[in-house]
């Protein structure tokens, strides 16, 4: 209970009106022309001092991807993207390619502070005991400006830096896994990812090591009409254990922003992988106006025996959000994941689930959706769960949920169902709820406000979810999901 | 202690008036039962003192203890002491029943203006309570009321009663849909609240109730009104005779 009460003075103590990280550091920055040519591609990629091999890749990526054109099958509206208009790439000009913390912009890391992400491990240190640690990739714009603990880190085998630096120090691992799991015409922004990605983090865990601490990556939006191509690669070998948290934030802007990133996921025999996201864009204004554009291609591979990768998001920010984590579920034994809260509010359009493709043996997979949608927003959770011939044995739970808030909001679930053996066993359970004015009621003849009720009767609903956050981070997707909907009843 | 005078209410959205000029007194320590036909606007009358929104409130006015209800919303009235055991109590899915009663604990003595109860204190005292009525701990637990049978629900109905320590307790045909053994704890649970300083309005279409929390004063409404008061013989009496002189046909 101490939860709610924390929740409720948080928010009142905070300007719940005003989107609170939308705030816009003032810094020079280094970018070329907008527009999108082979010539930008290969701007980026010497930006990047990449090695030829990853320039052919990237300008084989930019050609297949002219020839393509933007989906249109989700249950999102938005005027036609124009992508000769949007930067794609920005850098601070102070302190590019950092060697240390002493070489980054102060303003920047004043940002970090400001939004409660401190870089300097002596401030992290500080008051931590050592198994709560967390390490941080942070990724500013275009560029990961630092990425703490590393060395730490690297005492345990443990690589975890930005790609660009993966390409360059890393070039076999890369090679070997880079578009394993999320092929380079996969989809649309995909591709485009694949030919224009930015930064994003890389992380290498090896054979039979559980991470010694919490990895994260805080993506930041700064720069106007500015495009971030995020693009992260998580290998875990046999054996190994990772949790892994991603977190994102953007200044109030009115135009919209496009944020289209490509993570992939290897999870080798008998390994695991947690991936936790809270993510937390700039929605836009309760008219529609402004807010970024969340096109996300997510994908783990269960690619070894027994292997594991969960997938755990918490969704409150964007004005669109099109993504859908999934695994493969390639080896024999192996386990998939998918626990998520999506919230929205305003104008929001949210069109998101999951894919469970179950091709090896006795392969399992849960997935629990629970979407909340109020003011005008829209909410459709689309998921895919299927077995492939081989896959005897398949099991598969699906349970996802709605919590309407008012009468102007709509959730739509859309399942796709698919076996091609008959020893699998989907099971797929659907509800549809509003937080009825008789509970709400209830709550307040037993003494609770009106805002108090909401937050007791959301946080019941979401329950299942929080739970498979890491302790801290529930606790601010908690807070998170409260501000989100603050204003929404009554 | 609650005096409600002249009120007149009707539906919010229609032109339908349920109450017409009600006028009751409970008194502290006392239990006053309230009995009528289907439709009379006993829940109607519950649901107004405890502060619903679907209503609207014409003329009249509702004191508890000389305050003015019908300015407060419905969580200040419960802080100045008003509980309604509902009918058809809520289930809060995800909510453990334990949460919910310290939410609802805390959030009345901060209206108050005390201080948040400790969490040993605020065990022991649920634990107590819970014990007294029969009910497993376990079942706190559980998020509340849900699939918890008729008889579970209203013995949660009767726990939160006792934890919120109302002045004024309103019963909402707590007899409805409880077996005999049910209805015994129920009504001892009720009973062993009785105090100086509190009322009770019990509303009920049986007597059978009534037999186990027995009333000082029975109260008769129909068509909105209170038609006629008596002691417990009254009951008695309308066990027999039905209510068809008072509005509804036997």
């Amino acid at each position: 209970m101490a939860a709610v009460q924390e929740t409720i003075d948080q928010v009142k103590s905070i300007d719940v009106t005003e989107y609170k990280y939308g705030f816009v550091t003032e810094l020079e920055v280094d970018k070329p022309a907008k527009g999108l040519t082979e010539d930008t591609v290969r701007y980026i990629s010497a930006r990047k001092n990449e090695p030829e091999w990853m320039l052919e890749w990237r300008l084989d990526a930019f050609r297949r991807w002219k020839t393509m054109t933007e989906p249109t099958w989700s249950r999102v509206n938005y005027p036609p993207i124009n992508y000769q208009d949007i930067y794609y790439y920005a850098a601070p000009k102070k302190g590019a390619d950092p060697k240390s913390l002493d070489e980054v912009d102060p303003a920047i890391l004043e940002t970090y502070k400001k939004l409660g992400i401190p870089l300097r491990e002596q401030e992290i240190l500080a008051g931590v005991a050592p198994e709560n640690r967390v390490a941080v990739d942070a990724v500013f714009d275009s560029v990961s400006v630092v990425t703490t603990f590393k060395d730490e880190l690297a005492k345990a085998g443990v690589i975890f830096c930005s790609i660009s630096e993966a390409i360059r120090e890393h070039p076999e691992l890369v090679k070997k896994y880079l578009a394993s799991v999320v092929p380079v015409t996969d989809n649309y922004f995909a591709t485009l990812n694949s030919a224009v990605f930015t930064d994003g983090s890389f992380v290498y865990i090896p054979k039979g090591v559980r991470c010694p601490m919490e990895l994260s990556t805080y993506f930041r939006i700064n720069e106007q009409n500015t495009g971030q191509f995020e693009r992260t690669l998580i290998i875990a070998d046999e054996g190994s254990y990772v949790s892994y948290l991603e977190g994102c934030t953007a200044p109030k802007r009115d135009e919209n922003q496009l944020h289209a990133a490509v993570v992939e996921l290897i999870a080798l025999d008998d390994a695991e992988i947690k991936y936790s996201t809270v993510q937390n864009w700039f929605p836009g204004d309760a008219e529609g106006k402004g807010g970024i554009y969340n096109f996300v291609t997510k994908r783990g591979d269960c690619r070894g025996k027994r292997s594991k990768i969960s997938w755990t998001q918490v969704e409150t920010g964007s004005a669109i959000t099109w993504k859908y984590p999934s695994c493969i579920l390639r080896g024999d034994g192996s386990r998939g994941e998918f626990y998520s809260i999506a919230v929205s509010n305003g104008a929001q359009q949210v069109d998101s689930g999951t894919k469970m493709l179950h091709l090896g043996k006795n392969t399992t997979s849960k997935i629990i959706a629970k979407g909340i949608a109020a003011g005008k927003s829209d909410s459709t959770y689309r998921g895919m769960v299927s077995a492939h011939r081989k896959a005897t044995g398949a099991r598969n739970f699906t349970n996802c949920d709605s919590l309407l808030i008012g009468d102007q909001c709509g959730a739509h679930t859309i399942p796709y169902i698919e076996a091609k053996t008959s020893t699998a066993i989907f099971e797929h359970e659907a509800t549809t709820s509003k937080i009825g004015e008789d509970q709400m009621f209830y709550c307040q003849q037993r003494g609770l406000s009106e805002e108090e009720a909401v937050a007791l009767i959301v946080n019941g609903f979401v329950k299942e979810v929080l739970q498979q956050l890491p302790m801290e981070f529930a606790v601010e997707a908690q807070k998170l999901i409260t501000i989100s909907l603050e204003g929404s009843v009554g | 202690m609650l005096e409600i005078r002249n009120l007149v209410v009707k539906i919010a959205d229609e032109d339908k008036q349920i109450l017409n000029g009600l006028n009751l007194t409970v008194n502290a320590g006392e239990v006053a039962a309230i009995m009528g036909p289907n439709g009379s606007g006993k829940s109607t009358l519950s649901y107004v003192i405890a502060g619903k929104e679907d209503y609207e409130v014409l003329d009249g006015e509702i004191l508890l203890n000389g305050e003015n209800l019908l300015e407060m919303e419905a969580d200040a009235r419960a802080a100045a002491g008003i509980f309604l055991a509902f009918q058809y109590p809520l289930e809060i899915p995800g909510v453990a029943t334990m949460t919910f009663l310290k939410a609802a604990m805390n959030a009345q003595r901060k209206a108050r203006g005390e201080a948040e109860l400790l969490t040993p204190d605020f065990i022991k005292q649920v634990n107590g309570a819970a014990d007294k009525l029969g009910i497993d701990r376990e079942m706190l637990r559980r998020p509340l009321n849900v699939g918890f049978s008729g008889g579970e629900k209203k013995r949660m109905e009767i726990l939160q009663m006792a934890l919120l320590s109302p002045s004024m307790c309103i019963l909402d045909e707590t007899d409805s849909g409880l077996d005999i053994d049910a209805l015994r704890i129920v009504a001892e649970g009720v009973n062993a609240l009785r105090a100086q300083n509190r009322g009770f309005l019990v509303i009920t279409h049986y007597q059978r109730l009534l037999d186990h929390i027995v009333p000082d004063t029975v109260h008769v409404m129909s068509k909105g009104r209170i038609v006629r008061t008596g002691g417990k013989e009254l009951a008695l009496e309308l066990e027999k005779s039905g209510y068809a002189s008072y509005g509804e046909a036997a």
